[in-house]
């Protein structure tokens, strides 16, 4: 893939290209040793738990932070010495730092005054950019009058009316409420479509980052863990504590004799009939999604292998219901997510049931 | 029992500065009951003294570049403290502040010997300015620290994202955002300074400031009237300046839209 015909961005090679990054704070090592490519067009997330550095990378990227080894190239261009003012990124903040005392207008053309252009050019760049956000017409009112969605629009139509190569979002959803939150998620992507530019989002809640991202790169400690797109990320976690922190898994504790493993609850397999198999960090277990598993009402068949089990925990959310079951021979219940069917009834605590599993939805961590 | 000991302590605070203007306009040179009778002569007397005109001026002076100096350094100060940190920050901090807690006899005192001892400089009004900057940059200084931290720093890197220089940025978004604090310092140290006595009166040459000026004239017990009607129309230009400089800064804290964090009413 990587052919060095001298063109810059042609495809091939990387918008962005972090090598052997590393950043200490003091005695503190925020950043250790990142390698990552960002592809130009791309729309990806950093996704961790907070203090894992995501920020920290996000901030170095833009030129707000100094790596202390290591190199940042962007568009082709080495970005040390390169100060954030002079880089083709630009941010959209945590808290937005919408300019109080400025109108919409002012705020949202406040990179262009430096630049040329008439100021009926600027003028139009400026409704063009509160267009794009729905905000048209909002450009005379006053900034701090403003709801917190209306600032983020604002925030964002500030960022891109610059057109920059690369939006950095630093966590912008997550000082909204939840309705508000979900459609600025579909917003941000339809935006990202519609401007092509790169963006990079940070992130600590993996469904933002999974609903959002073309690839995500998840963090722990400084480090990146794994780089994939969502859906891999979530089948083929890269190891047991990226499985624990994207969405939900249940864990079986498992023993590995040559290629064959024997879960707890659900028997014995072939490894190579999993889908998967990753680093445990510790005993080797067995892990699958809730909703990679069905509870069989009476009547039903099963497609594949069946386990049996008492219901021990019934949690109901109106069109999904959870079950904890706890299978036979296994100490600790497995959560299974149902959707709900018109017409059938939930089952109750302390029922006995039959699970309806397969080996091709299982990710051995050994 | 709490109302009456809060009725009490106000009453102990002011009720000596309500006197002032009882007896501004007490026709007498007695500062005693009874009153004799509603007169303003004596504020006609003291509007033709012209030693008093050249001491108010004196004062004006002093008060005006003082706070302005005493704020500039305030700001750069505050500044320093809230964005960045270094060795020694809490101890220069806590140096900057000490004057505020200092005796000013003792402030006085030493400033005269450095003055004259060692510096062997004249005493004139520049010498109460540069003191009068020692004692009121505290005050800017907590008055400004209050304004920087209700300052989001992510302010100041939007704006350099977006393009623009360090200086620009100062220029641009920091000033216009704490200029609510700066105003409230400059009212404040001005206010301070011109009421200030000890350091005045330790540090003055020839030309006295005004509260020096007042005090000169206690000897006479029939410039006394004059004196009272000199204080009321300084205390009630000290309580707007303080209204107006906590006014000012209530205004652009709601203005930007933070909560309020300190300042000093």
């Amino acid at each position: 893939m990587n052919d060095s015909s001298g063109t810059t961005h042609a495809g091939s090679d990387p918008l962005i290209r972090l090598g052997g990054v590393d950043k200490h704070f003091g005695d503190y090592h925020a950043l250790r040793g990142i390698d990552l490519d960002i592809r130009a067009g791309e729309f990806f997330s950093l996704l961790g738990p907070s203090g894992c550095g995501k920020t920290t990378l996000l901030r170095v990227i833009a030129g707000f932070e100094d790596v202390s080894e290591g190199t940042v190239t962007l568009d082709g261009r080495d970005m040390k010495g390169v100060s954030a003012n002079k880089r083709p990124t630009n941010m959209v903040f945590q808290s937005y730092a919408i300019f109080p005392h400025l109108s919409v207008a002012q705020n949202v053309g406040f990179g262009l005054r430096k630049l040329d252009g008439t100021k009926a050019e600027k003028a139009a760049r400026v409704a063009g950019a509160l267009e794009m956000v729905g905000l048209a017409g909002y450009g005379a009112r006053a900034a701090h009058a403003l709801s917190g969605g209306q600032r983020q629009r604002v925030a964002l139509a500030r960022a891109l009316v610059l057109r920059p190569k690369v939006l950095l979002l630093d966590e912008p959803l997550s000082a909204l409420d939840k309705k508000m939150r979900e459609q600025m998620q579909v917003e941000l992507i339809r935006l990202q479509r519609q401007v092509g530019i790169t963006f990079i989002l940070v992130t600590h809640d993996q469904e933002e980052a999974l609903v959002m991202s073309d690839r995500i790169a998840v963090m722990f400690e400084g480090e990146i863990v794994q780089v994939a797109e969502a859906e891999a990320l979530y089948r083929r976690p890269a190891s047991r504590r990226v499985a624990e922190f994207i969405g939900v898994m249940n864990f079986l504790p498992a023993s590995v004799t040559g290629d064959t493993v024997s879960v707890a609850g659900l028997g014995e397999m072939r490894i190579d009939a999993l889908q998967s198999t990753a680093r445990s960090d510790g005993d080797p277990v067995a892990g699958f999604r809730p909703e990679t598993a069905t509870l069989l009402f009476p009547g039903q068949d099963a497609p594949d292998r069946v386990a049996e089990g008492t219901v021990q925990e019934v949690v109901y959310y109106g069109d999904m219901t959870y079950y904890d079951v706890v299978l036979d021979n296994a100490e600790m219940p497995v959560r299974i997510s149902m959707r709900n069917v018109f017409g059938r009834p939930v089952l109750e605590i302390g029922t006995r049931t039959r699970l309806a599993w397969s080996p091709g939805a299982i990710t051995l961590f050994r | 029992m709490l109302r009456g000991y809060v009725l009490l302590f106000l009453a102990f605070l002011y009720a000596p500065i309500l006197l002032l203007p009882v007896f501004a306009f007490n026709d007498g040179t007695a500062i005693a009951f009874p009153l004799n009778g509603f007169t303003t002569r004596w504020f006609a007397e003291m509007t033709q003294s012209r030693e008093l005109h050249a001491a108010l001026l004196n004062s004006l002076m002093v008060a005006a570049a003082a706070s302005v100096l005493a704020v500039l350094l305030g700001l750069a100060a505050a500044r320093a403290n809230v964005r960045y940190r270094f060795p020694g920050k809490a101890a220069a901090m806590g140096l900057v502040m000490l004057p505020l807690v200092l005796p000013e006899i003792i402030v006085a005192t030493s400033l005269l010997v450095v003055i004259v001892q060692f510096l062997e400089w004249p005493l004139t009004l520049w010498t109460v300015t540069a003191a009068h900057v020692l004692i009121c940059t505290p005050f800017a200084v907590a008055i400004l620290n209050a304004s920087f931290q209700a300052l989001d720093p992510a302010m100041e890197e939007a704006s350099i994202d977006l393009g623009e220089s360090r200086a620009s940025t100062f220029r641009l978004i920091t000033l216009p955002l704490v200029m609510p604090g700066i105003v409230a310092a400059l009212l404040i140290s001005f206010t301070i300074s011109l009421d200030e006595f000890i350091i005045a009166f330790f540090l003055t040459g020839s030309d006295p400031t005004l509260p020096v000026y007042i005090w000169s004239l206690l000897r006479f017990p029939k410039l006394l009237p004059i004196i009272m009607a000199l204080g009321t129309i300084l205390v009630i230009l000290s309580i707007l300046i303080l209204t107006l400089a906590e006014w000012n800064r209530r205004r652009g804290l709601a203005r930007a839209g933070v909560k309020d964090t300190g300042g000093f009413l």
